[in-house]
């Protein structure tokens, strides 16, 4: 018996002896052992609350079978369980008749029909009639609870699965049991709607047809749906999902549960952006500018835009050109990317983060976590950005270690986050000082001091302020990398793969596999027809050049520098100054209107291939339906244009692309395509391999506040104005408008009551914003959040400097 | 929200200050809102959640467990009669019947001046009485169709001792600082406290 063994519990299920573990459920021990007990209010994800009774069963511990709930019963030695005894039965159909005296029946029209495990628990377990004659109650059906989900009462079987989660899981509350007796509801209070980002789940989670999504509501039965197992990839969470389509439509997403990533929950933004890929706003053949009137785009076919584009890069040639984005792209179209660009074109001037993220240098050489590591630390060290506005999965991971494990959370940034009310504690210090207050905190003789240094530390690292430059989030990392040696990192970027557009050499100086453009690998060197030598310009320093003049032509893939980079005027005039902008989007962006030449590309969900979460990991996304017009996956687009520029790329499929990737890129040897089409891509697989010793540049100093100015914050919210996002008609109306938020003392100390319009002035531009005192602001700060439609923080920032201050006046 | 006024919300602070979580003290300032308005109002609910740090929802979901907190505006008075088995064979649906056509209103309603709000209400304890009634929760024994009538005028003459729907007791209790004996966390408490243990001094 090895040591293991001896723990375990031996219990009796049906005549058969099963293992199980100390202060394990009867009913998880029963599931592990392939035992079904039925159940509704039972979530492993979950504590359990014994509401509903379905999982009675005859329990026997030396005084005589008893019905004893599973899923509040601990195992114990010796137990013996009988899932199928007459009693048991009889409870079941018990259960199964009491829920139904209220049940309204309406599975016709029930979204739930189908799949409802109401359904088919009746089915398999009830009693076949009912006796209850009586008139059932009756509630006003479906309510609004949100603007996303809908509570029709009549139907809630009072199982504590939405409310327990919003409260557990979620920590927003705002759905309760209420008027408990006989006539217990589920309610928000009154105009206080259940506005959680992570509404959706009590939807899936829901085991009736209670709870419906806007989105989702009567658009499919469940065996008209088709289904394939993908990566959300909106954010970088890289949360498991089920992609549902039906007639070539995508209808829902439903998470699906794995340890190491998002244990089955999804973020409301992931979950519903699926609208935007059947939006009708969706590019679908290439366009041009009209040569008689500039300010017109055209439709034209692929032959002669490829054409027009290949000239255009030809004409440009390597020191001429830019390519900024790809954090769209799954790793595969990565790839083709970095080939064409170094390969073919011969540049490096290339940069899937865009100006908001942190250098390549930190993301691939500093010492990597993943989320379970953080999640079993002592303490994770949060200096970076609002985790529930950027990662809202990893939020809820952080969270739920905080909660219910012994994880202790520590935060350090200028402005009030998500993480606060579960933090150990929240550092607040001045923007981009953050390595000072860390630094002052390691000195001190506070416990929290010692904590750090003695016990393991995961470290998010990320820009808490897309108004302050990278550099202090660098000299963070090389304050923690000198003071807490043994601290490993995560670093919070958001964009969807946008670590598998760095692992595949999407930015500058770096070649696929985490390896420096001065030392290839020797398989890469032979497939790649040549390497730059020098290192490119990343996208700020592309955009400075091109307002200088010094690029000709700029290549957006999948990227919209007018929205997301942090300096709009720098981006605007980069794109004026160019002489041919040639955009792959799905839609229109800002910039895209500003294109010559727009090529349509596949859209999430009409494509397959891999892609790479924070941590490194890599997962499947499937193809679930044909993509609209003749719109086209990027990797195809590279393999057209080099093609048309005299090169090959010698790829001619996805797979193709990840054979090579295996070969040439050292990180990702082993992992071979047999491997990622297995199942193993479930949980994913994990690559933190580096062969990159860390070179951290030195940071430049955070310049002093003057005392007339306010220091200008800007973080990112999960509602905001993201292509995605706005393309989706359920999810549009959900961002906030913006209002430039400044602490009541410094509006007191200006003269300017809260609420009033003001001018604010930076020094990019002079603006007018209405102004609201916020007493969670810091003083001496102004928080304006970025890409908020109707306004955002970019016109205000200035992306050379460390970090932005703006005055403001009356009008 | 500002619910509560100045007095209150002190006296409020002072009750959170007795709990060794905020939260605790949530139905204690349901009844000290509803002393404030007679009834518990949404303002008063998000004020409590504010309060206690958490949401209104989760006041809601509180408060609406009891029946005696009341969520609609109701009559100075509250007058409930047991409708239950002893007092029903005592002649409670007769005494209903007759506050009903003397009150002109039904039974769940209040009297359009605002004075008097009549329940029929489960036992109330009081079997070896009946039919019994309260008055804001204040028992009133063998109450007779004439004794009802009596009990109204005096309700409404003002010449009683029965203080108004919502209203705890006169008598406020209050403990200051230096007698409090301090709110301890639940997860500091170390051993079992000394009125439970056997010799009463360990
Ligand atoms: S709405 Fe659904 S999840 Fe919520 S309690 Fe009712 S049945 Fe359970
Ligand atoms: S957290 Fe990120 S990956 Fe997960 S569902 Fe939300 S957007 Fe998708
Ligand atoms: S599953 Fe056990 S009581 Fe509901």
């Amino acid at each position: 018996m090895s040591e293991q063994d001896v723990n375990e519990i031996s219990v009796t299920v049906n005549g058969t002896q099963i293992e199980a573990q100390p202060g394990e459920m009867l009913i998880a021990a029963a599931d592990r052992a392939g035992v079904h007990i039925p159940r509704f209010c039972y979530h492993e994800r979950m504590s359990p609350v014994g509401m509903c009774r379905m999982c009675l069963v005859d329990v026997d511990t030396g005084r005589g079978p008893m019905l004893q709930p599973s899923c509040m019963v601990p195992v114990s030695e010796g137990m013996i369980v009988d899932t199928e005894s007459d009693d048991t039965k009889r409870a079941q159909e018990g259960i199964l008749e009491f829920l139904l005296v209220n049940h309204p029946l309406d599975c016709p029209v029930c979204d739930k029909g189908g799949e409802c495990p109401l359904q088919d628990q009746t089915l398999a377990y009830g009693p076949g009639e009912s006796r209850f004659i009586e008139e059932k109650r009756h509630y006003e059906k479906p309510i609004p609870i949100s603007d996303l989900v809908h509570l029709d009462r009549e139907r809630c079987i009072l199982c504590d699965r939405c409310t327990r989660f919003a409260d557990e899981i979620a920590g927003d509350p705002l759905i309760q049991f209420t008027e408990r007796g006989n006539s217990t509801q589920v309610l928000t209070f009154p105009d206080e709607p259940f506005s959680s980002y992570f509404s959706g789940n009590t939807v899936q989670i829901c085991p009736v047809g209670a709870l419906t999504a806007a989105p989702y509501r009567f658009k499919a039965r469940p065996w008209d749906l088709e289904e394939n197992e993908s990566t959300c990839t909106t954010c970088s969470m890289g949360c498991r999902i089920a992609v549902q389509s039906s007639r070539n439509e995508l209808v829902r997403y439903l998470g699906v549960d794995v340890e190491s990533v998002n244990h089955g929950w999804l973020c409301d933004k992931g979950r519903f952006n699926f609208e935007a890929v059947n939006s009708d706003e969706r590019l679908t053949s290439p366009l041009v500018r009209d040569p008689d009137n500039q300010r017109q785009l055209l439709g034209t076919d692929w032959g002669s835009a490829l054409a027009s584009s290949a000239e255009a890069i030809r004409r440009a040639g390597p020191q001429r050109i830019g390519i900024i984005g790809g954090s769209r792209l799954t790793n595969e179209d990565a790839y083709a990317w970095s080939k064409f660009a170094r390969s073919v074109v011969g540049t490096d001037n290339i940069d899937a983060q865009l100006g908001d993220g942190l250098p390549a240098e930190l993301v691939l050489g500093l010492p990597p976590a993943t989320i379970a590591d953080a999640c079993e630390a002592d303490t994770v060290l949060i200096v970076g950005p609002d985790l529930k506005e950027e990662l809202a999965i990893l939020h809820l991971r952080l969270r739920g270690a905080a909660t219910k494990g012994r994880t202790q959370i520590v935060e350090i940034g200028a402005t009030a986050t998500g993480s606060e009310p579960y933090a150990q504690r929240s550092i607040r210090c001045e923007s981009g000082e953050a390595a000072k207050a860390l630094s002052e905190l390691l000195n001190s003789d506070d416990p929290l001091a010692k904590q750090l240094r003695d016990g393991s530390v995961v470290v998010v690292l990320g820009r808490s302020s897309v108004a302050e430059s990278a550099d202090p989030a660098v000299a963070t990392a090389s304050l923690i990398q000198s003071e807490l040696p043994h601290a490993t990192f995560l670093a919070a970027l958001r964009r969807g793969n946008v670590r598998g557009a760095l692992d595949m050499g999407l930015t500058p100086g770096f070649l696929p596999g985490r390896t420096r453009i001065s030392n290839p690998s020797a398989m890469l060197a032979q497939k790649w027809q040549q390497i730059p030598e020098e290192q490119g310009l990343d996208t700020s320093e592309m955009l400075q050049a091109a307002a200088a003049g010094q690029i000709e032509t700029l290549i957006l893939l999948g990227a919209d520098p007018l929205s997301d980079f942090p300096d709009r005027n720098l981006a605007a005039e980069a794109i004026q100054k160019v002489k041919t902008v040639i955009a792959i989007d799905n839609f229109v962006t800002s910039s895209v209107a500003q294109a010559d030449i727009v090529l349509p590309a596949t859209a999430y969900g009409e494509q397959s291939g891999t892609t790479t979460n924070i941590e490194g990991r890599i997962s499947r996304v499937t193809q679930k339906i044909t993509p609209p017009g003749s719109t086209r996956d990027d990797w195809m687009i590279a393999t057209e244009l080099a093609w048309r520029l005299g090169g090959d790329l010698e790829l001619t499929s996805k797979e193709d692309i990840w054979r090579e990737i295996e070969q040439v890129a050292p990180s990702h040897a082993g992992v071979t395509l047999e491997r990622v089409l297995s199942n193993e891509t479930l949980e994913g697989i994990l690559v933190q391999e580096t062969s990159i010793d860390l070179n951290l540049p030195v940071p430049r100093d955070t310049p002093i506040a003057d005392g007339y100015g306010l220091r200008l914050i800007s973080g990112r919210k999960l509602w905001d104005a993201a292509t995605t996002t706005t393309h989706s008609p359920s999810l549009r109306h959900l961002a906030e408008s913006p209002s430039l938020k400044v602490h009541s003392n410094d509006l007191e100390r200006l003269g300017i009551p809260t609420g009033t319009e003001v001018r604010v002035i930076s020094t990019r531009t002079t603006e007018n914003l209405t102004v609201v005192a916020d007493d969670n602001v810091q003083r001496g700060t102004a928080v304006l959040p970025f890409n908020q439609p109707g306004g955002s923080a970019n016109r205000f920032i200035d992306a050379t400097a460390v970090i932005n201050d703006i005055r403001i006046e009356t009008l | 929200m500002t619910f509560f006024t100045d007095d209150n919300l002190a006296l409020a602070e002072e009750i959170i200050g007795r709990y060794p979580k905020p939260r605790s003290a949530m139905i204690p300032l349901l009844h000290l809102a509803q002393e404030q308005e007679g009834w518990v109002t949404d303002e008063a609910m998000t004020q409590i959640g504010e309060l206690v740090g958490t949401t209104s929802a989760e006041v809601l979901g509180t408060c609406s467990f009891y029946e005696m907190f009341k969520r609609h505006p109701v009559g100075k008075y509250v007058i409930n009669i047991c409708t239950t088995m002893s007092c029903a064979l005592m002649g409670a649906g007769e005494l209903m019947e007759h506050a009903e056509s003397r009150l002109g209103v039904r039974a769940g309603s209040t009297t359009s001046d605002g004075l008097f709000t009549l329940e029929g209400a489960e036992c109330q304890a009081a079997c070896t009485e009946a039919p019994c009634l309260q008055v804001n929760y204040r028992h009133q024994y063998r109450v007779t169709t004439d004794q009802f009538d009596e009990l109204l005028d005096e309700l409404a003459s003002s010449d009683h001792a029965v203080p108004d729907h919502g209203v705890l007791s006169q008598i406020r209790q209050h403990i200051p600082k230096d007698r409090s004996v301090g709110a301890v966390p639940p997860e500091e408490v170390k051993a079992a406290p000394v009125w439970l243990s056997e010799d009463g001094d360990s």
